[in-house]
């Protein structure tokens, strides 16, 4: 069913038709909106879940790692600082190989101190064994929760999935999105069957203590199930478009990169705003594309090379950056083509941080300064030059 | 199938610590023993028991040797003992 809502509404709309059992979180914007929806439809006994307050985000991620152990399908959210706090918990979900499905609504990491949306406090979770996502449209975003709960609970994956999406360009952005239907979201989602309970009248202790002699084989076995859900990913965007009618999710998105001299790279919602600039140039008779990074981790290497290796010249656009370093996108980017022939030039650029717009003339700008002299984690948009 | 890493109960008593043991292990004299069970309190692997004066004893199974009972002894009725001693390690 088609409705014009606000961002966090289609995705706590989505997430109540997967009826998790337990939902805690904790507020903090821009995510709030989400867990307010979803605490409504509890309170109006709408959704049969338990809502679990709490008094921190560690407590939030803390409550459905726990219920998620004992056999429920969970629910929680977090922006910026929140996801930091949870951190802590959510590399423990990871090793542990619990289905945790959460939400990333993107923004900045302190200080200063700033709410509006850039990529930071997802990447700071990179290395933790995550899923990440990254949605482009609200329609997208809330067909990639659905999507989440599949790749989770999947008996050959069993890993935490986040799925990020742009702070208020998404969350607060008022959009056509088509809710799937009940009957059809239960044909796509089976029913949460773990092989382990946490369970009083069967005691077992999960998460435990692995000394030298096992850790590295546990830490290895968590990084096959990544690489599995390499396969498994597009396989489930293909299930998806053949129950709902439209393409959501996979690994990557090309966009004219047919014959394309340059492309970008970037994740999110502003590859609406590259996708525009592209057919603007193309219409000019410039050869442009883009890849859209939909799954950042895993990362998507076969599908990176085939997509750009005949592309000359590469930007990736990064909308956060390892302090000290590059962009991270940049960073995977340079070092999946090292020692590939052909190998696109490849260059990183840093733009839209703590909600600085990225518009089409920032688009035309790398575009511009790709031909230049190659560099690594050039700064778009100061307004002191640079 | 994955499935996630679980312990059962039990471990603690499967797990026969008292390999860890290198230096020195308690000797339980059982000469000057008032039955203040402070040996049983102090104990971090909960293995030393008793009842009477004079019956307290722990177990070498588990035993690390970490000498809290014997610094804790009022009477210094329990010693530590180099682990070369054969004196006492049944049990």
């Amino acid at each position: 069913m088609k409705d014009f809502i606000e961002g966090s509404e289609a995705i706590a709309r989505v997430v109540a038709l997967c009826k998790p059992g337990v939902i805690s979180a904790y507020p903090i914007t821009p995510q709030t909106h989400i867990v307010e929806f979803l605490a409504e439809m509890v309170a109006e006994g709408k959704l049969k879940s338990q809502f679990v307050n709490v008094e921190s985000e560690h407590s939030a991620a803390s409550a459905v790692l726990g219920a998620v152990a004992t056999g429920q399908r969970v629910f929680t959210a977090s922006s910026s600082q929140g996801l930091i706090l949870m951190s802590e918990v959510l590399f423990n979900a990871a090793g542990m190989r619990m289905p945790v499905v959460l939400v990333c609504v993107n923004r900045a990491l302190s200080a200063p101190i700033n709410i509006w949306n850039d990529h930071q406090d997802s990447m700071a979770l990179r290395d933790s064994g995550v899923i990440q996502l990254y949605g482009e449209s609200n329609q997208e975003v809330a067909d990639l929760i659905l999507q989440a709960y599949r790749l989770a609970e999947d008996p050959h994956i069993l890993l935490p999935v986040m799925v990020c999406l742009d702070g208020y360009i998404l969350s607060h952005g008022y959009e056509v999105v088509d809710i799937p239907e009940e009957d059809k979201v239960l044909g796509f989602l089976p029913d949460f069957n773990p092989p382990e309970r946490l369970d009083p009248a069967d005691p077992k202790s999960f998460g435990p203590l692995a000394g030298p002699e096992y850790y590295m084989e546990i830490r290895h076995d968590l990084h096959q199930a990544l690489k599995r859900a390499l396969a498994l990913i597009p396989e489930v965007a293909t299930q998806f478009a053949h129950i709902f009618g439209r393409n959501s999710g996979g690994l990557v998105e090309p966009y004219q990169l047919e014959g394309a001299e340059m492309a970008i790279v970037a994740a999110g919602s502003v590859c609406g705003t590259i996708k525009e600039t592209i057919d603007t140039l193309r219409a000019k008779g410039k050869k442009v594309g883009l890849l859209r990074i939909i799954t950042y981790r895993p990362f998507p290497e076969e599908e990176i090379i085939q997509n750009l290796l005949k592309v000359p010249m590469v930007a990736v656009l990064d909308r956060s950056i390892s302090l000290g370093a590059t962009g991270p996108i940049y960073c995977d980017i340079r070092a999946v083509f090292q020692g590939q022939k052909p190998s696109p030039k490849i260059s990183g650029f840093i733009a839209g941080l703590g909600g600085r717009d990225i518009t089409p003339d920032t688009i035309m700008e790398i575009f511009e300064r790709l031909p230049g002299s190659q560099v690594s984690d050039q700064f778009i948009g100061l307004k002191d030059g640079d | 199938m994955e499935k996630p890493i679980t312990a059962s109960p039990g471990s603690a008593q499967r797990n026969k610590t008292g390999t860890w043991r290198i230096e020195n292990r308690p000797q339980f004299l059982q000469k000057n023993c008032i039955a203040c069970r402070l040996c049983v309190l102090i104990c971090p692997e909960g293995i030393v028991a008793g009842k009477e004066k004079n019956t307290f004893q722990t177990d070498y199974r588990y035993c690390k040797g970490c000498g809290l009972c014997a610094a804790v002894c009022p009477k210094k009725d329990i010693v530590m003992v180099p682990e070369t001693s054969k004196e006492n390690t049944e049990s």
